[in-house]
């Protein structure tokens, strides 16, 4: 899809390198990554503000791009010009020292297809020299179900073709971020390697809510454990546990098992509670036997309430 | 006790084709704390990732001191208020899955 560089700058045709520079530096101040953290749509903006800045800012490129711009699907007509233009520019950047547009982004040296028809592909693998010092960090996102995340477990990552072995502690939230140091982006000019943020998603599960580190559960509980009390056995994240019912328990009681529930993050041996609400099951498909003793139970609820 | 590891200054600025004289400048607003290492002017490690977002601000946003400072402090609480936003969505999503 052709891209209206101006349009995107929103500058006019004929706008000086100056106007150029300017209208830039305003949307980048506006749409830089570093002010924008996890905004997907401002990181987006940003590699287009630098994809058209990166051609209007750069006298042959902007000859080219108004002269063959909206023809560019005809690129064959310009593989020509392009061998040249792709050595004249590494050469540019190569002695710039400091490359163009902003590091510490990743992935925004990604240019849309466009850019790529007109000026070549050869720049992608380029972008990596606009890191300095300290390499770049790299974010990656990790899906956890509930029962993963109450255990302090060691997980193997694929990192840019990379395997990482990285422990995860227990009690790990959904949402949070860890990092691991010095596994992003190797480093420049003798700086340190940038760091890897692994962002965690719990899922949800299907019997265990979880509030910070207390856990809810539902137990089904049959009348007649509910009336007479008895001893029922429950799963809990980390096994079976005995529990022993009150005689005339209430449907939608509650009970708190202390220290059963999950892991505090970093802190051994404390867990929070688990709190157990019973759901009392009435009893179906009656013998006329049962159906005649439950008669015989109301009558002497009757009697007893004088009813 | 954790132990610090130490960048030399002049590395950095090497690096990032600055000079010096603007590391000072941070170091006297208090925005960054240059250390003094081996007879070497230093900065953290952890000070890194700040210094060069900093770097960023100023050599390619042209923002001045005062107003990467302000953004620095903004962009903290920014990093709160999402932590925040993390801990209430959770606590919803618990109680509308409990509704349920």
């Amino acid at each position: 899809m052709f891209i209206d560089y101006y349009k995107v700058l929103g500058v006019d045709k004929n706008a000086s390198q100056k106007d150029i520079k300017s209208a830039y530096r305003k949307l980048a101040r506006k749409y830089h990554p570093d002010l924008n953290p996890n905004n997907p749509e401002a990181k987006k903006n940003f590699q287009q503000i630098n994809e058209a800045h990166e051609v209007l800012s750069d006298p042959v490129k902007r000859k080219k791009y108004d002269q063959y711009g909206k023809d560019w699907q005809h690129s064959e007509e310009f593989e020509r010009t392009q061998t040249q233009y792709r050595h004249q520019y590494q050469q540019q950047y190569d002695h710039s020292g400091r490359g163009r547009g902003f590091p510490g982004m990743e992935d925004e040296g990604e240019f849309s297809d466009f850019f790529e028809s007109l000026f070549g592909g050869g720049f992608r693998g380029k972008r990596n020299s606009r890191v300095k010092f300290r390499g770049e960090d790299y974010t990656a996102e990790l899906h956890l179900t509930l029962k993963d995340a109450y255990y302090t477990h060691k997980k193997e990552l694929d990192v840019n073709g990379k395997k990482i072995r990285i422990t995860i502690p227990a009690g790990i939230e959904n949402g949070q971020t860890i990092k691991i140091t010095g596994h992003g982006g190797p480093g420049m000019n003798g700086g340190p390697n940038g760091d890897l943020f692994i962002r965690f998603t719990i899922e949800n599960d299907q019997h265990f809510k979880r509030l910070n580190s207390d856990l809810y559960t539902n137990v089904e509980l049959d009348l007649y454990t509910a009336v007479l009390g008895g001893e029922i056995i429950i799963e809990t994240l980390d096994g079976r546990i005995k529990l022993q019912v009150k005689p005339e328990t209430q449907n939608g009681s509650k009970i708190k098992l202390k220290g059963k529930g999950f892991p505090v993050y970093k802190s051994k041996d404390q867990f929070g509670d688990l709190y157990v609400t019973y759901s009392v099951k009435i009893p179906e498909d009656l013998s006329e036997r049962e159906k005649s003793l439950f008669r015989e139970l109301s009558d002497l609820n009757s009697k007893r309430a004088g009813k | 006790m954790k132990r610090e590891h130490y960048i030399v200054a002049a590395e950095f600025c090497t690096g990032h084709n600055i000079e010096m004289a603007f590391l000072y400048s941070l170091n006297e607003n208090g925005i960054i704390i240059l250390e003094k290492a081996d007879d070497n002017i230093c900065i953290t490690e952890d000070q890194l990732p700040d210094l060069e977002r900093i770097v960023r601000f100023h050599f390619e946003l042209g923002i001045n001191l005062e107003g990467i400072e302000i953004i620095i402090n903004l962009l903290k609480q920014a990093e709160k208020m999402q932590d925040e936003i993390i801990m209430l969505r959770n606590r919803l999503s618990f109680y509308e899955s409990s509704e349920r």
